[in-house]
């Protein structure tokens, strides 16, 4: 689903965000990437994400190669990965229904199935009945799952988070982290970028952890985490 | 959008100013009359004989014999100089034959003048027509300064539009970034500015309209006291319903225009991060 392979990349300024980074993600898989801030988590979601190109090697998603992606496919691209982010980015000045809306819009579907999907995704988030509110008025835990009604309401293959659960105290981190393993059992691939080592503790799913652009660990589901995991 | 209805308002306006004057002159232009003075001393009976002579002519299509007394009481009651007229001894003017040419080209208008005044019974032959031709002259170089004029605030709103379009492209980044990273396609995220364009070139358009028809009010009735000063029942014309369309969906397409052009150059630079 996910594959990197030798995968550097450095940023205009000079800095190397990746430095031979490889491993990849099955169809169906759920996993976790951890590591210290600045250790290039955010800028390995940013290459699955197409936001950035890598300078050498080669990410695979959806078996596609992102290098040879064209400015003009990008679009079409992003549509079939469904993103979270850790400030939400909704739209303050739509609905809550016109925000999940919004890439159901975009890939063009008709009105009643937009409907009918964003229903879904709502009464899969707990939201249901929300629709009509303005995304301001729900707090940051609600805002989050609206984002995450969003990003899996155009059923995408896959769903990456950068720090979905940032800005949320521990229960609701949990709700959210509950909310992705749900998504996952249908068969959605999830790679969740944090750095909240106790919460994730309390699930069995792998965890790969960057480290200076590099891979430091990767530690298969069920399995303990070693202790110098801790610390970041 | 006050700005734009200006723009759109100053060619427009000067285009129906332009077709004004020129409808005005189109009722001379027709109308390649000219007159033929005889000499003074032609009497009554030849004056008539030379009109019959010359409305014969194949190049002519009519003559109008205008008698001295005839154009004297004519001068009388129109100059406002019956004084001065009656101080004379005798009538001043002479015969007048107005002879319309047949067919339309000048060329022909020229040399029918050159051959009518080589008869000695004719003193001279004037051809109003120099002037008519000299006005249409300058409505057509008018014409074509306001061709000029239109393009270049045509251009002017097309830049107006599309400074207002990328400050709102600048408005709402957040909302295209946003757009862009849900898989967004760059036609996808242009369309509400195309259409914002397109709304603010129609809305500023038809402010335009109405700026001209109000301006037309204003000068309908001075513009009728003046006609009726030279004795003509002319009317201010406004915009026709094509010059209406035509200012309409010209304001609409530079609108467009615009909003392409700004689009095309900054929703390129709103990439998420």
């Amino acid at each position: 689903m996910i594959r990197f392979e030798h995968v550097h990349k450095r940023y205009p300024n000079g800095k190397d965000a990746l430095r031979g980074i490889s491993f990849s993600l099955e169809r169906g898989e759920m996993a976790f990437l951890t590591g210290p801030s600045g250790a290039g988590k955010s800028t390995l979601l940013k290459l699955i994400t197409l936001i950035e190109k890598p300078s050498r090697g080669t990410v695979l998603v959806n078996n596609q190669n992102t290098s040879r992606v064209s400015r003009r496919r990008i679009p079409r691209f992003r549509q079939r990965i469904g993103v979270v982010f850790q400030d939400h980015k909704l739209l303050y000045d739509r609905s809550v229904f016109d925000n999940v809306a919004l890439p159901l819009v975009i890939g063009g579907l008709g009105p009643r199935e937009i409907a009918r999907r964003v229903r879904a995704a709502l009464d899969q988030v707990g939201l249901l009945g929300r629709e009509r509110h303005a995304p301001i008025t729900l707090s940051t835990g609600e805002q989050q799952r609206v984002g995450i009604a969003r990003a899996v309401a155009s059923r995408p293959d896959v769903v990456v988070a950068d720090e979905p659960t940032g800005n949320l105290d521990p229960e609701l981190s949990l709700e959210i982290m509950r909310l992705f393993e749900r998504f996952n059992e249908v068969g959605v691939t999830m790679l969740i970028a944090t750095h909240d080592l106790d919460l994730i503790s309390r699930m069995s799913h792998r965890r790969l952890r960057i480290v200076d652009g590099q891979v430091a660990a990767d530690v298969p589901a069920g399995e303990a985490g070693h202790d110098w995991e801790a610390g970041d | 959008m006050l700005v734009i209805a200006i723009a759109l308002a100053l060619p427009a306006g000067l285009r129906v100013i332009v077709n004004n004057v020129g409808s005005v002159s189109g009722s001379w232009q027709g109308a390649a009359d000219f007159s033929v003075y005889l000499a003074e001393d032609v009497g009554d009976e030849r004056a008539a004989a030379l009109a019959d002579e010359i409305r014969a002519r194949d190049d002519v299509a009519d003559v109008t014999l205008i008698d001295r007394e005839q154009a004297l009481a004519d001068f009388r009651a129109r100059s406002g100089f019956g004084a001065a007229l009656d101080a004379l001894e005798h009538n001043p003017l002479p015969h007048t034959l107005v002879v319309r040419p047949a067919g339309g080209a000048s060329g022909s208008v020229e040399a029918l003048a050159q051959a009518l005044s080589a008869d000695p019974a004719v003193h001279l032959v004037q051809l109003d027509t120099e002037w008519v031709a000299r006005l249409r002259a300058i409505l057509e170089l008018t014409s074509r300064v306001v061709d000029v004029v239109t393009v270049l605030l045509g251009l002017g709103v097309v830049l107006v539009i599309g400074n207002t379009i990328r400050l709102e492209i600048n408005n709402r980044s957040v909302e295209i970034e946003v757009m862009k990273l849900v898989g967004g396609s760059d036609g996808f995220i242009r369309r509400p500015f195309l259409y914002l364009g397109f709304w603010y070139g129609l809305g500023g358009a038809l402010v335009a309209a109405l700026l001209i028809a109000a301006a037309l009010a204003l000068l309908r009735s001075p513009a009728a006291a003046l006609a009726a000063l030279y004795g003509s029942d002319f009317r201010l014309a406004g915009l026709s319903a094509s010059q209406a369309a035509l200012l309409l969906g010209g304001g609409a397409l530079l609108g467009w225009a615009g909003a392409g052009l700004a689009t095309a150059r900054h929703l390129r630079a709103i990439e998420p991060r």
